[in-house]
């Protein structure tokens, strides 16, 4: 019991030491020997387009970018932006969008013109939806059981619903991220996840859906989209979530 | 203090083997790794400073530290507290007194000493153990260190020295104080590979690639390092070359879907991972160039995290959902006689012990909705399937990685929300805390 004890009370102490001390603590001064050379990744590419590229004063206009290996991505004007995205913007006057993507393999630059004519229109009306606005509101996330990668019978409804809107709108291909919650081991739910997310491409598959349209991508435990220790927050987490692949 | 068996009880798993064992083998999971064995009373005398060089207070007191800590940690001696000390620090075998270490309070059967300079630049140590029973010829070694004067050399000097201590008086096995600890850590932002001092000094990142990165293991030369790092199509194994200092080719290990949990092969000739690039993950090995790729396992369900058996290089132990949760099994490396070792639970990342005989991994034995899920690392006999727990009652403990001595253990240990890198010896005794910046994961012990 002594010895239980000389274990648990430094072990206590230091826990307590590193809630107290831990938190605020500024990162350890790294002396110039300490820092690795960095690794030689591979060079960045950036994709960037506007559409449409010739518009009326006022009308919107969509950037869309998308960039690999990069690791801050910004555009002129704008600032900084995430790696892929899209952006409504409106441009008074015919306007050269320059895109910048920085990563450890180097940079990228990308450019997207916008001839913008005439006087401004009638007001547009704002209430339609992007294309990400619509993918969002009808290809929803499906959710799965403890430590299973079977797609439940609710599911299966959603997938079917996802399955028509991708058969409607055929140009839009997705990314199928498969998610696990925080309770297993991040090697495990890597595979997990990865099962999960190839479970809900191969029904889109069996579906209609064209494999070359959907990219799968496991985030096991990584990317937690909630991070509470409770039942509804796993059950959020145990996912597989649909995004537009840009 | 000698008996683990009342604090530790060993509990045996399979009813097959329970008759076949000898009922009060309580010491089997000392075997090759004389942690079972008496411990010999050791003293570390400060050294003596020479020279007036102003460097040498600063070298000294990270010299004298560091060779007392790897002397503690050691796991073979019980080292006589500073207190208990002599407060002589005897720079050469004419200046000590051995009567002084031998008698009480110190009680040493063996006293470290000698003298530390630092002149032009250079630092040099004269390392002296001395028996302190053996009046007639005490000196058990004699050391000679000259190396550019620095704190970082200073520890490493002390690191050589503990480690021909450790090797003389410790059956033959070589000391770890010279070796490397690799991990994960986020806290520049992102979760990359890191590397540190078996002791936790050190501590600095090697990749920068601003993705996620998991899973490092070295190889066994110290060359490369293979990990998982997640990109466009997901995850792929990357090995990076420390002698280069950038990435080189693995092809094998990028085909889309998940490629993770790299393993060295003992000679480091192959690397076994797991990939669902078939459509279900399995084990698949190639060689360490990343070519001649092959599949291990066909078996529905998750297949991640072999190891080998880095006495034979040709069984691997890994973690299989076949059944539903994680198990942890055994085959040989063309996937032919398949052995499960644990019996239920939630049991996962498997490290094969260099002597061959056991396997550490992280098991959960009351996995399930509604459990409390206290994850623990556990060591266990192959032949035997018998286990021992390692850890308990404190956090969710994860990813054990033996060391090179077969009597440490590094791994992760999650508090709260927040993980950090612990060591402990191989009977689960002398914890301790390695990391405290950030969040630090996934940690896996150098081969030397």
């Amino acid at each position: 019991m002594n010895r239980l004890n000389r274990i648990l009370v430094p072990v206590a102490l230091l826990i307590a030491l590193i809630t107290v001390a831990g938190c605020g603590k500024k990162p350890k001064h790294v002396p110039a020997s300490e820092t690795a050379p960095a690794a030689i990744a591979p060079a960045p590419t950036a994709q960037f387009s506007a559409t449409p590229a010739q518009v009326a004063a006022g009308d919107q206009v969509q950037l869309s970018w998308h960039t690999t290996e990069a690791t801050t991505v910004s555009i002129d004007g704008i600032g900084d932006v995430p790696t892929s995205g899209v952006k409504t913007v409106t441009p008074s006057e015919s306007t050269t969008y320059h895109l910048v993507a920085k990563g450890d393999g180097g940079s990228a630059e990308a450019t997207a013109r916008v001839i913008v004519n005439g006087p401004p229109a009638v007001e547009v009306p704002t209430t339609t939806m992007s294309a990400e606005e619509a993918f969002k509101a009808n290809v929803q996330d499906i959710f799965f059981d403890y430590d299973t990668y079977d797609i439940r019978a609710d599911s299966q409804a959603t997938l079917s619903k996802d399955a028509s809107y991708l058969a409607s709108h055929p140009d839009v291909k997705v990314v199928i991220g498969g998610y696990c919650d925080e309770r297993g081991s991040n090697e495990y739910n890597l595979a997990l996840g990865q099962n999960r997310a190839d479970a809900a491409r191969n029904a889109l598959i069996t579906a209609g859906v064209a494999a070359s349209r959907i990219r799968v991508i496991s985030y096991g435990k990584e990317k937690p989209f909630c991070s509470e220790s409770t039942e509804e927050c796993w059950q959020l987490n145990r996912r597989d979530g649909f995004t537009i692949d840009q | 203090m000698k008996s683990h068996s009342r604090l530790f009880p060993i509990f045996l798993v399979a009813l097959a083997t329970l008759a076949a064992l000898p009922a009060a083998a309580q010491d089997w999971v000392h075997t090759g790794s004389n942690l079972g064995n008496e411990r010999i009373r050791i003293a570390a005398a400060d050294f003596k400073p020479v020279g007036a060089d102003p460097q040498t207070p600063a070298l000294k007191a990270a010299f004298d530290a560091t060779l007392y800590d790897d002397l503690g940690n050691a796991g073979i001696f019980d080292l006589v507290s500073k207190s208990m000390a002599p407060q002589a620090a005897p720079g050469s075998p004419q200046e000590i007194s051995l009567q002084q270490w031998s008698a009480a309070p110190a009680n040493a059967a063996m006293v470290a000493f000698g003298a530390l300079s630092a002149t032009n630049g250079r630092l040099v140590v004269y390392g002296w153990l001395d028996d302190t029973r053996n009046t007639v010829n005490p000196q058990v070694l004699g050391k000679q260190y000259n190396e550019e004067a620095s704190q970082d050399m200073a520890r490493t000097v002390a690191h050589r020295f503990a480690d021909e201590i450790i090797l003389r008086l410790g059956g033959g096995i070589n000391g770890i104080a010279e070796t490397k600890i690799y991990f994960v850590s986020s806290r520049s932002g992102t979760k990359e590979i890191w590397e540190m001092d078996y002791d936790g000094q050190n501590q600095h990142a090697v990749t920068h690639l601003g993705t996620i990165s998991l899973s490092p293991r070295i190889s066994p030369d110290n060359s490369r390092i293979a990990f998982a790092s997640l990109g466009h199509n997901g995850w792929d194994i990357r090995t990076y070359s420390l002698e280069l200092g950038r990435l080189v080719s693995f092809p094998a290990g990028t085909a889309g879907g998940s490629n993770q949990s790299p393993a060295w092969s003992g000679d480091g000739t192959k690397i076994a991972f797991s990939s669902s690039r078939s459509g279900d993950s399995e084990i698949w090995v190639a060689d360490a160039s990343g070519g001649n790729l092959r599949s291990v396992t066909s078996i529905r369900g998750p297949n991640i995290a072999p190891t080998w058996n880095p006495r034979t290089n040709a069984q691997i132990a890994w973690a299989s959902g076949r059944t539903g949760e994680p198990q942890i099994y055994t085959m040989d490396q063309d996937g032919a006689n398949m052995q499960r070792l644990t019996d239920s639970g939630y049991a996962v990342s498997p490290s094969w012990s260099p002597n061959g005989q056991f396997l550490t991994f992280a098991w959960d034995r009351k996995y399930g909705p509604g459990a409390p899920g206290g994850r623990d690392i556990y060591v266990m006999d192959i032949a035997s399937k018998r286990w021992l727990q390692l850890t308990h009652d404190a956090g969710i403990n994860d990813y054990p990685s033996w060391a090179p001595d077969n009597r440490h253990i590094v791994f992760e240990r999650a508090v709260g929300g927040r993980s950090q890198i612990w060591s402990m010896l191989s009977d689960g005794t002398g914890q301790h805390q390695l990391t405290e910046t950030g969040s630090n994961f996934m940690p896996n012990w150098s081969w030397k």
